[in-house]
């Protein structure tokens, strides 16, 4: 099975009427790495949150390395979140206080590792990132970029099927900004799944595949190297706001 | 992959302390804050009880070095003329032969008044009463001369005084040796008594000798006060007996009393009027649960992100919760623990000047901490139920 998540026919309604996601499909196949893009409002958090497991969708199905997320229950979807999803965040939400390896380390508090190895692993992470040398700084001791990479170090230290990046240059000038997403491009060359989630587009652009949201829905489906194919089979039917409730 | 069964882990102990104290070590200040409404109520508590339970120890202390075993013989009054009657010459010898008494002692008072010197009048007694004294008064009493010596066989017979420790103040006499008048005649003092808390009348007199009273003022014999000392088993016994062995005709004429049992009275009520003080103590351990309350549910407010990122690194909504009523636990135990040992000194520092022993209940202490992780739970329970209904995405989206 090298599908990592499958998404079906998913449709988000939020109380009050407000629909952020009206029927997506989407797949994302192991190793790859792809922009969810749009603009603000087009529902791209929301499938973020969905995708992440923090959400549930009000109708459709969700497959998160093979795993039906409807059907677990709270203990069970952290234990999902925990083992198969790493998240790096637009304002990276590190820890103040505490040492980028222990910032790493936190990332595995979850999974059941005694602390020792925790540890051990969080500061392979941070060579991965090539922050080695910084293991022991405290958060308020470090750029943006490098911030971002202890991020990036907690979400993968892991080693979770899938990497979800919200805005991951979104904080960082263009200088942080191009190293982070060189580092995401090395980390998917070893193998990482990730899905960066972006306005950008010229971001995205630079990415091996690119799905375009708009008001809830794909409207596109890129991939590098082959032609522009339309993801947006289901646009077909009514897509205009107000229709409905 | 897909087959893994899907199970969250355990955070161990000391992950568990970790975590709930990672909030406190960042805000240090509103720890100390916080923590302080909860020493100031258990500290109180401790204080309140500890002073009671120390001063409770010193007068049962006193009580055990003065015994409980010494009863007091005084003449009735005489039901039809009011008058009081007097116990017969030989009641000393006979309460000395009942079975259980182990020293008897009596004194007889005296009309005569003691003075410095004739150039004082005689109606300035300044409260110093002229008794006559057995020899064996000072066992019975359990007393101490503080200088000098008492009476012997010879110096009962002679013109000599032993005086309580207040008549001697009065009189101004500080050392033996120094002469008083009593009556028309002088008198050397040959001792002064320590005090005597069993027998404040004894510390207001001039004691003169048994025989020497007879010869030299004309003592008529009969005892007014016996001081009787038994076996404590035997006190019981003895107190119903010697009513009718003093004056087998008229026993009703015979007083007998426990000087001890207002001491002991003390004793037992020690403490009775600590429950409101207890009460306000637990006023103020109230209003500090409630100071926790309040930072915990503001610290949850504050911290929706770090929730929103712990749900995402995969806490279950159980882990959250532990975490924040780890917090809450952590942040009254000390405010326990400052209070306990507030409480402690408080207690340390009222007993040492007030020359009592040091006592806090061990009862009072594990109470105070049983109390503390109540209030830490109870003030948690609900923020961290709200920090674990977060949305997790919501958490995250703020800021």
């Amino acid at each position: 099975m090298s599908t990592v998540v499958e998404l079906n026919q998913v449709a988000k309604e939020y109380p009050g009427g407000v629909a952020a996601l009206r029927g997506v499909d989407l797949r994302i196949e192991r190793e790859e790495l792809l922009a969810i893009v749009g603009p603000s409002g087009s529902g791209k958090s929301t499938l973020l949150h969905i995708v992440g497991t923090l959400d549930r969708p009000t109708a459709g199905s969700v497959t998160i390395a093979g795993h039906d997320v409807a059907t677990l229950s709270d203990r069970r979807l952290s234990a999902l979140r925990a083992r198969h999803i790493g998240f790096v965040f637009q304002s990276f939400h590190l820890v103040p206080g505490v040492s980028a390896q222990d910032n790493v380390a936190e990332g595995l508090l979850y999974s059941g590792l005694p602390r020792a190895q925790r540890r051990e692993r969080a500061a392979h992470a941070l060579e991965r990132v090539g922050l080695a040398d910084r293991m022991h700084h405290r958060p308020h001791e470090l750029s943006g970029g490098q911030k971002q990479r202890v991020a990036i170090a907690r979400a993968v230290v892991g080693e979770p099927d899938l990497l979800l990046a919200d805005e991951p240059t979104g904080a960082l000038d263009s200088a942080s900004g191009e190293a982070v997403m060189e580092l995401l491009h090395d980390l998917n060359a070893e193998g990482a799944t990730i899905a960066v989630i972006t306005h950008d587009s010229e971001i995205a652009e630079a990415l091996p595949r690119q799905v375009r949201i708009r008001d809830g829905e794909v409207v596109a489906d890129l991939r590098a190297g082959s032609d522009a194919r339309a993801g947006g089979d289901t646009s077909s039917d009514g897509a205009e706001r107000g229709e409905g409730r | 992959m897909s087959d893994d069964r899907l199970s969250s882990a355990r955070l161990s102990p000391r992950d568990v302390f970790h975590v709930g104290s990672a909030g406190l070590r960042t805000r240090p200040m509103r720890v100390v804050l916080s923590a302080l409404g909860i020493a100031i109520g258990i500290a109180t508590m401790i204080a309140v009880v500890g002073i009671s339970a120390s001063s409770k120890a010193q007068l049962l202390q006193e009580l055990d070095k003065l015994g409980t075993n010494m009863l007091k013989v005084t003449p009735g009054e005489d039901p039809f003329s009011g008058d009081s009657v007097k116990l017969p010459k030989d009641a000393p010898g006979m309460v000395g032969r009942m079975p259980g008494v182990e020293h008897v002692g009596a004194t007889g008072d005296l009309e005569q008044t003691v003075r410095r010197s004739e150039k004082i009048s005689k109606d300035e007694t300044g409260g110093i009463t002229v008794k006559a004294g057995t020899e064996d008064l000072l066992k019975a009493l359990r007393g101490t001369v503080g200088s000098g010596t008492w009476f012997n066989d010879a110096t009962g017979r002679y013109p000599s005084v032993v005086l309580g420790h207040v008549a001697a103040e009065r009189l101004g006499i500080t050392t033996p040796g120094q002469q008083v008048l009593i009556g028309s005649q002088y008198f050397t003092v040959i001792g002064i008594l320590d005090p005597l808390p069993l027998a404040s009348e004894i510390e207001r007199a001039a004691l003169v000798g048994w025989k020497g009273a007879g010869k030299l003022l004309g003592f008529d014999g009969h005892p007014t006060q016996i001081y009787e000392r038994s076996t404590d088993a035997s006190v019981g016994t003895v107190r119903g007996l010697i009513p009718r062995t003093v004056d087998p005709e008229n026993p009703n004429n015979v007083r007998v009393t426990d000087p001890s049992s207002a001491l002991q009275a003390k004793a037992a009520t020690e403490g009775a009027f600590t429950n409101l003080l207890l009460g306000l103590g637990g006023v103020a351990l109230l209003v500090g649960g409630v100071g926790v309350a309040n930072t915990m549910i503001i610290s949850v407010l504050e911290r929706r992100h770090e929730i929103g990122l712990r749900r995402s690194l995969g806490a279950t909504r159980g882990q959250i919760r532990i975490q924040f009523v780890t917090e809450s636990l952590l942040l009254s135990g000390l405010g326990g623990l400052a209070g306990v040992v507030l409480g402690s000194v408080a207690t340390y520092v009222y007993a040492v000047s007030g020359g009592m022993p040091w006592v806090v209940p061990p009862w009072a202490v594990a109470g105070g901490f049983a109390a503390t992780l109540f209030i830490g739970t109870v003030a948690g329970l609900y923020p961290a139920v709200r920090a674990a209904r977060l949305s997790p995405t919501l958490a995250l989206q703020a800021g």
